[in-house]
This record gives C-alpha cells, structure tokens and sequence, in this order.
C-alpha cells in the first residue's frame, strides 16, 4: 500500500478462535481500506465464515484484535456492531419469509440510533428495493421470491444498516451465469459509491474482476495475500485448493 | 380517521358500555361464568403479547398468576386494595425481569422446560415457607370485594391488555419481536437488542398475568398453594391462544371464549375424563389448526378476492 492509502476502515490483527481442539481461526491478520474490495478466500473448512462470525459479532474470539472505524469490537454484541455500521450477508441466505419484501429492508432501517423518522424510512425502502433491482415488489411476500431476489432482499437489508463496511458471505453462490454478471456489477456498483466491502466468495471470475486484494486462508491460517492475479498464482494457493502434484 | 375506524370504536365503546352493564342484569352463574371468560381471555392474550410474537411457548403462566394470588392472600387485609395490586404488579416485574434474564438465552424446547419448571419450582418454595415458617398451609382471604369488583377489574385489565398490545404492535418494540421470532440472528445483525427487546415484553406479559392472579384471587375465600400454583392453568392458556392463533392481538381471545366454555362443560359434565379430552382438544388444534382460527380465517379471505379477476383475465 502507499503511503497516501486512507486509513483502513477494519484492521484485523491475530484473530483467533478455537471450538475445542480444532483453531478454526488461527492468528489472521487482514485490513480492509475504505473504498476497497478484499477478498477473502480459501478452500472449504478454511475458516473464512467464522472469521467473518468473529467480525459481525456471532462469535467471541478467543484472543487477537478487530478494530472497526478506529474503534475496538471484537467481542462486542453483534447488534452494538451492526449499529456501528458494520452489516453482513448470510452463507445460507436469511430472508425474514413471514414478512413482506418493504418490512424485510425496513428491518434494516428501525433500528439506527439515532432513530430515523418513518418518512425517511419509507422513503429509504423504495430507494433500497430500487437500488438492488426489485423496484414495486415491496407489498410482495418474501417467501415467494426467487433464490436470486432473496439474495437482493438480503442485500438491501444490509445496506439499510447505512454501512461503512460490508461483509458478503458467497453472496454470489448458486447464481446462474447471467445473473452472476448482474451480480457482479451489483457489487461493483456499491463501491462506486465508496462503500468498502470484504467478500467471501468461490467464483474466481468474481474475485478476479472486482477484489483489489485477497486473503487467502487454510485450516485456519493466512496462507497469502495480495493482488487476485499474485495470490491465485501462489504456489501455496493452489495446492490448498488442488493438493499437491505428484508428477512434477 | 377514516369513517370505518370511527365506526370501529364506536361500537368497541358501545360494547363495552354493554358488558360493564352486564353484571346488573345476569344471576350468581352468569356472572362467575362471565369472570371465567375474562379471566382467560386477559391471560391468553397476555401469554400471546410475549409468545406470539416471539415463538417461545412459556408454561410459566401459573407461576405468575399464583405469586398474583398469593400476594393478596399475604397482604390482602393489611393494606389499601390498589396499593395490593400495585405490590403485586412490583413482585410480578421482578420475577419476571430475573427469569427473564437468566432464561431468554435459552431456545426453543430448554424455555419451555424451564418455564414449567419454574412454576414447580415457586410452588414448592410456597409450600416450604409456608410449612416451615407460617405453619399454615392454606390462607383465607378475607377482603371486602364482590364477584361484580372482580369482574369490572377485569374487564378494565382485558381493555388494559388490548390498548398495550395494540400500541406494541405499533411500536418499534413490536416490529423487533417480530423479527425475532422469524430469525434471531438476523434480528442482532439488524442492530436490535435482542435480549432487552425479549426480557422488556416477557415482563409486560407476566404484569399483566401477576394481576389476573391478584384479582381473582378474593373469588376463592380460602388459597392453597395447589389452587394458586394449579398447572393446569399454563396449558389452558397456551391451548387457547394456539386455537385463536397467537401471531394476531385479537387471535387468543378468539381462542379463550369457546375453550372456557368447553372447559367449563367438560368439567361439570365429565369431571374424571376432563383432563383427557383438554389433552385430545390440544392436539387436534395443533394438528389441525397449526396458525389457529386467526390464520385460517386469513388463509380463506385472502383466497377471496381473486375470483373477480378471473374473469377479466378470461374477457
């Protein structure tokens, strides 16, 4: 990084958590700059959902140090978290199906403090409904969506948080190719606006188009760091993904 | 307002003029059975308040109720009438501020085990206290209140407890809850405090079921723990508010009247097998009416409007 860079809006520093005798995460140190894209990747089991558990607040980690917008979280509740700006998307997507698509994004808005005014509320869920691409769809059900606008929902409740950070776990898993590119430019659009984002995510062409940088982890610890172009190059990353050649 | 909501209360004003009339014109029978009917339309709706929204079934109904009873049976003769039901509202919040703390981390199947647990577990400390210390098992209550007192305090607590839950639901308190019960972790993530959101209308809930207790408590003359602390009294209300569906204010009233009227039946008409048919009614309306009559009458009238526009898509 130059020495122009901003100051990074999360600074992750020894972060470690451990379920008995498994480190699930073991030491990691990762920063996020404001306005920048980082992935974060690594095979499955690698621990990159718990360490974002670790951020959001879902989990306590066992030692090291989060430091979210200058300030210290780690350990924190996750909705002392949340309020400070720090949203989250789910794995396994988290749509609220009792409720319809407006209350869905309103859940995101109710509870800022200061509180918001219900105008400003119901002005902000049309402009969110509108800005992930389900414009008029706010009296509808959220159980009758599709899978790729639960993902949408999802995303416009985190972003009614007014994040400053935001954390997509596989956010863009299990969509089909075109909708893959509409996702992408979804995100890429998001930091357009500034918004700094830390992905979890599979899909290389996603990683390769929109991080600015990549951390890479297996059983628990960072294995590399850097641009998407050196990090997937990284002999150590691709035998984490691949296992080692044996006819070299 | 819009004329139908003028006309709503209105006649809500007009009905309940009616029913607070209602003690001038009907017998000795009527009446405790018009008691009966408020006492578990008040309780199921405050059980509703806390367990409707939020999915966690608390059996710990009686416990509060009781401890609501006991304290008129203690200080009933001692002090002026309100200042006992405002001791009992104090006693009610802080029982249930302490198990709301310690248990609404719990999930699920441990709450519910818990809250029968607990109202086992404040019985026995009666009987203990009351063995060991007082040397009396059994207390008469002697305050000066007529069964048409009873009733109008609780008619008064039944508005009580529909104004509150109205102005909940409407309330950031009520969208919370609401959240909750579809999903905890996204409700954290959304910056909600869940467990002061839980603990604040667990404890609403309990007041309200505390003075249910304290009112009807002069209708018996004479309370023993078992009368007070009777468990029965969890189940009915839990049965009541799943029949008129928990997930609507209005929902466990809907449930209350026809199940007080049964209960009362089947305990006069079969008071050996009275248990086993509460038993059988339970699970049929969980098998057969999982949302309740609430939901199904929402299920039906939402069906409805659809046929007119099946013909315009046909022309």
């Amino acid at each position: 990084m130059t020495a122009a860079s901003p100051a990074p809006v999360l600074e992750v520093s020894g972060l470690t958590r451990a379920f008995g005798g498994l480190v699930a995460v073991n030491a990691i140190d990762l920063a996020v700059q404001t306005g920048q894209i980082v992935g974060l990747l690594g095979p499955n089991g690698s621990g990159k959902t718990t360490a974002l558990n670790l951020m959001s607040g879902v989990l306590r980690p066992d030692s090291g140090s989060i430091r979210f917008a200058g300030q210290a979280i780690e350990g924190l509740p996750a909705h002392r978290i949340a309020r400070l700006g720090l949203a989250r998307t789910f794995q396994l997507v988290r749509v609220l199906n009792g409720m319809s698509c407006a209350e869905n994004v309103k859940a995101g808005l109710a509870f800022h403090r200061p509180p918001l005014s219900r105008g400003e509320i119901d002005e902000s869920v049309d402009r969110l409904l509108r800005r992930v691409g389900l414009a008029n769809r706010g009296g509808l059900p959220a159980s009758g969506l599709t899978y790729i606008d639960c993902k949408r929902l999802e995303l416009a409740r985190a972003l009614a948080l007014k994040p400053r950070l935001l954390l997509l776990d596989e956010w863009l898993a299990g969509l089909n190719p075109s909708e893959l590119l509409i996702g992408i430019e979804l995100i890429r659009s998001l930091k357009d606006e500034g918004l700094s984002i830390l992905l979890v995510e599979h899909v290389m062409d996603a990683i390769r188009s929109l991080c600015d940088r990549c951390v890479v982890m297996n059983s628990g610890r960072r294995i590399a760091e850097g641009r998407p172009d050196e990090v997937l190059a990284d002999p150590a990353v691709i035998e984490a993904y691949l296992g080692v050649s044996t006819d070299a | 307002m819009s004329p139908t909501q003028i006309a709503a209360l209105a006649a809500g004003g007009a009905g309940l003029v009616v029913l607070a009339l209602l003690p001038f014109y009907i017998d000795a029978y009527y009446l405790s059975l018009s008691i009966s009917l408020l006492q578990f339309t008040v309780l199921a709706t405050a059980w509703g308040l806390f367990s409707g929204p939020t999915r966690y079934v608390s059996l710990a109904t009686t416990a509060f109720f009781g401890v609501g009873a006991y304290t008129v049976a203690v200080l009933g003769e001692l002090l002026a009438w309100p200042l006992v039901l405002l001791i009992a509202t104090a006693i009610g919040a802080l029982m249930a501020l302490i198990v709301g703390i310690s248990t609404l981390r719990l999930s699920g199947l441990h709450f519910v085990i818990f809250t029968f647990g607990l109202a086992e577990l404040v019985r026995q400390l009666v009987i203990w206290y009351e063995v060991n210390k007082t040397r009396v098992l059994g207390r008469y209550v002697f305050v000066d209140i007529t069964q048409s007192d009873i009733y109008w305090q609780l008619l008064a607590l039944a508005v009580a407890v529909f104004v509150i839950g109205w102005l909940i639901a409407r309330s950031r308190l009520g969208f919370a809850l609401r959240i909750i019960g579809e999903d905890e972790t996204v409700a954290k993530h959304c910056g909600i405090n869940v467990t002061l959101a839980k603990v604040t209308l667990f404890t609403i809930s309990a007041v309200f079921i505390t003075l249910v207790g304290a009112i009807m408590a002069p209708r018996w003359t004479y309370i023993e723990p078992s009368i007070a602390f009777n468990p029965t009294i969890s189940f009915q209300v839990v049965i009541m508010a799943l029949l008129g569906g928990a997930h609507r204010l209005w929902g466990p009233a809907v449930g209350s009247i026809p199940l007080t009227l049964l209960f009362e039946f089947l305990s006069t008409r079969f008071p050996a097998t009275s248990t086993l048919i509460i038993g059988i009614v339970f699970l049929l309306i969980v098998y057969a009416l999982p949302s309740g009559v609430v939901g199904l009458w929402e299920r039906v009238s939402r069906r409805k409007p659809e046929p007119p526009v099946a013909p315009q898509v046909q022309a």
